[in-house]
């Protein structure tokens, strides 16, 4: 268990800044006037009841949603819509919740999709795999080796991932998201599903990119023990609203909290 | 007794007797495949990016042979009344991509492809609203292809090649070598494999579905051009050639619908097998096999190998 830094002179500048967000379908309020920082360098998670908005968040955060008003500003720039794509070139890379993953390919192929924004060579040089693109596909390749180490994955990386047990799915996942060498990691339920160990697995894995690379991680989790261990920082929402923002200490003991999560006393 | 000799050894005499007959037969087989095989070519390459079968690439062929030969008829020189036709597929795709896939995004595939008869039906109208109904000529011999035939006495009689065919084979082989190379050695390859995978997560990893798009409908127009002139030049420019994309779909089964060498070899088995077919084992079943033979060779495969000889095959944990 890491101990949370509750000094906030300690943690980085801020990396992205959400002010003011809100989205709505139609007449469904997703979300309400939220605003919250992520620093770099810290493990930020988001939590609340279902249907609190918290992938709505993510999905704002890299582009698939344009939010109807508030403001975003990532690396010190602010946007206001932006396309996942632009997101990605931006350097934020994710996850998802229910997989998405390319399921006819394998996950040596799937990771090295990650690294499509770092491929530069021209495709004349590609055609003949010589040259420069030669090297570049060599250093590509030992990247995603690297990666493939690290999750523990080598004895699957020839395997069509559609073929693989969930938990390894994910770990797939991730080792995509990872490949992009991302500034900004957002993990939307990366344990959901999994077994104990795997959560270990997960957790352990998490905890280095954040620690080994210096990764910044916003994560959506549902198990409590793993986002009070895992996070610096924590934001909650309920209905679309920010009801609690603080250390995972603070948070446990917020009232408003206590009351999303568990009801009105009677 | 009688019926078997008739369908096991007779045909292999009458080869062995006039070897003339059959390497004609081959020949006639093999272009063809080459023109079946281009026209799965255009399926393969959409079907590649978006996971979805383009029911509206026979009409792009037609509209790009109609445009060809529509602005040629206006009095535009052959050679940049092709360009223009490039051009014009080129718009095609962006148009395609900016109102037709792009509010589609992370729809599922049977959108997608009922999308595409949509755009079937748009480009029926708006070919006639501009071209006419009328079957036009293609304009081979302004774009310098060559006619007549070629005469070979061999095989202890006359071989005749028409010089369109031997053209339409140079040009097919050129066009899907290019393109095969293209799309299996560029990063464009994996992406495009990402794309049909998961719009979601190819969106994640920084590919831009739209540049992918216009990318593959732009190749799948150009091929439509060069199957409009090909298919053309062999009988007229009309609607009625939109039917020939129903004869890509046993190449397509039998090749794998994500190859595009299996396009290739799907179109020469399907080509040379009906033609040997039809003109060996035809007279048995009173001829005109031609015409649904492919459709049980596609059948059989369906059976034992339906993800094709070349194509991908997916198994799903549920």
């Amino acid at each position: 268990m890491r101990a949370p830094s509750s000094n906030e002179a300690a943690l980085g500048e801020v990396l992205l800044a959400v002010e003011d967000v809100s989205l709505t379908f139609g007449g469904v309020r997703a979300l309400t006037g939220v605003s919250f920082d992520i620093r770099k360098g810290e493990v930020r998670a988001i939590i609340g009841p279902n249907g609190a908005g918290k992938t709505s968040m993510l999905n704002v955060v890299n582009g698939f949603y344009q939010p109807q008003s508030g403001r975003i500003t990532f690396k010190g720039e602010v946007r206001t819509s932006m396309r996942p794509y632009a997101a990605a070139r931006g350097g934020i890379a994710r996850t998802f919740q229910n997989l998405a993953l390319f399921r006819g390919m394998t996950t040596l192929d799937n990771i090295l999709a990650g690294r499509t924004l770092k491929m530069h060579c021209g495709f004349f040089w590609q055609l003949f795999r010589c040259g420069p693109a030669l090297r570049e596909e060599v250093e590509h390749r030992r990247r995603v080796e690297e990666i493939i180490d690290f999750l523990e994955i080598a004895a699957i990386r020839k395997i069509q991932v559609g073929r693989l047990p969930y938990g390894l799915q994910k770990r797939v996942e991730l080792g995509r998201a990872l490949a992009m060498e991302p500034d900004l990691l957002l993990l939307d339920e990366p344990m959901a599903g999994m077994n104990l160990e795997e959560k270990e697995d997960m957790s352990r894995f998490i905890i280095d990119v954040n620690q080994q690379y210096g990764t910044t991680i916003a994560l959506i989790e549902h198990d409590m023990g793993v986002v009070m261990d895992l996070s610096d920082r924590v934001v909650v929402l309920d209905y679309g609203r920010k009801i609690a923002d603080g250390t995972p200490d603070e948070v446990k003991r917020d009232k408003d909290v206590i009351r999303a999560y568990l009801g009105e006393p009677q | 007794m009688h019926i078997l000799y008739q369908i096991f050894v007779d045909p292999f005499v009458q080869m062995g007797a006039a070897p003339d007959l059959l390497v004609q037969t081959l020949w006639d087989g093999l272009v063809a495949g080459v023109l079946y095989a281009l026209i799965a070519l255009g399926f393969v390459l959409i079907f590649k990016a978006s996971g979805v079968f383009n029911f509206a690439q026979g009409i792009m062929v037609v509209f790009a042979a109609l445009t060809l030969v529509g602005l040629h008829e206006h009095g535009v020189p052959a050679f940049v009344a092709l360009g223009l036709t490039i051009v014009v597929m080129f718009v095609l795709a962006v148009g395609v991509e900016r109102l037709m896939l792009r509010p589609l995004v992370n729809q599922s595939d049977i959108i997608l492809f009922m999308a595409t008869f949509g755009l079937t039906y748009f480009l029926i109208g708006l070919g006639q609203l501009v071209f006419g109904g009328n079957p036009k000529v293609m304009i081979t011999s302004d774009l310098y292809l060559p006619s007549g035939a070629i005469e070979f006495k061999k095989f202890g009689g006359f071989v005749s090649l028409q010089k369109i065919d031997i053209a339409a084979v140079i040009i097919a082989s050129i066009m899907v070598a290019v393109l095969a190379v293209f799309f299996q050695r560029t990063r464009i390859g994996r992406a495009l494999r990402a794309v049909a995978d998961s719009h979601q997560a190819a969106l994640s990893v920084g590919i831009s579905l739209e540049q992918i798009w216009v990318i593959v409908w732009f190749a799948a127009g150009v091929v439509a051009i060069a199957t409009g002139i090909m298919w053309g030049a062999r009988s007229e420019v009309s609607f009625s050639l939109q039917i020939i994309a129903l004869k890509a779909l046993p190449v397509l089964i039998l090749g794998g619908l994500t190859s595009i060498p299996g396009a290739i070899v799907g179109g020469l088995i399907i080509g040379i097998g009906e033609k040997l077919g039809e003109f060996y084992w035809g007279p048995l079943l009173g001829g005109g096999i031609e015409s649904w033979l492919a459709y049980v060779i596609a059948l059989g495969f369906l059976v034992f190998r339906p993800q094709g000889l070349f194509g991908e095959k997916i198994i799903e944990r549920i």
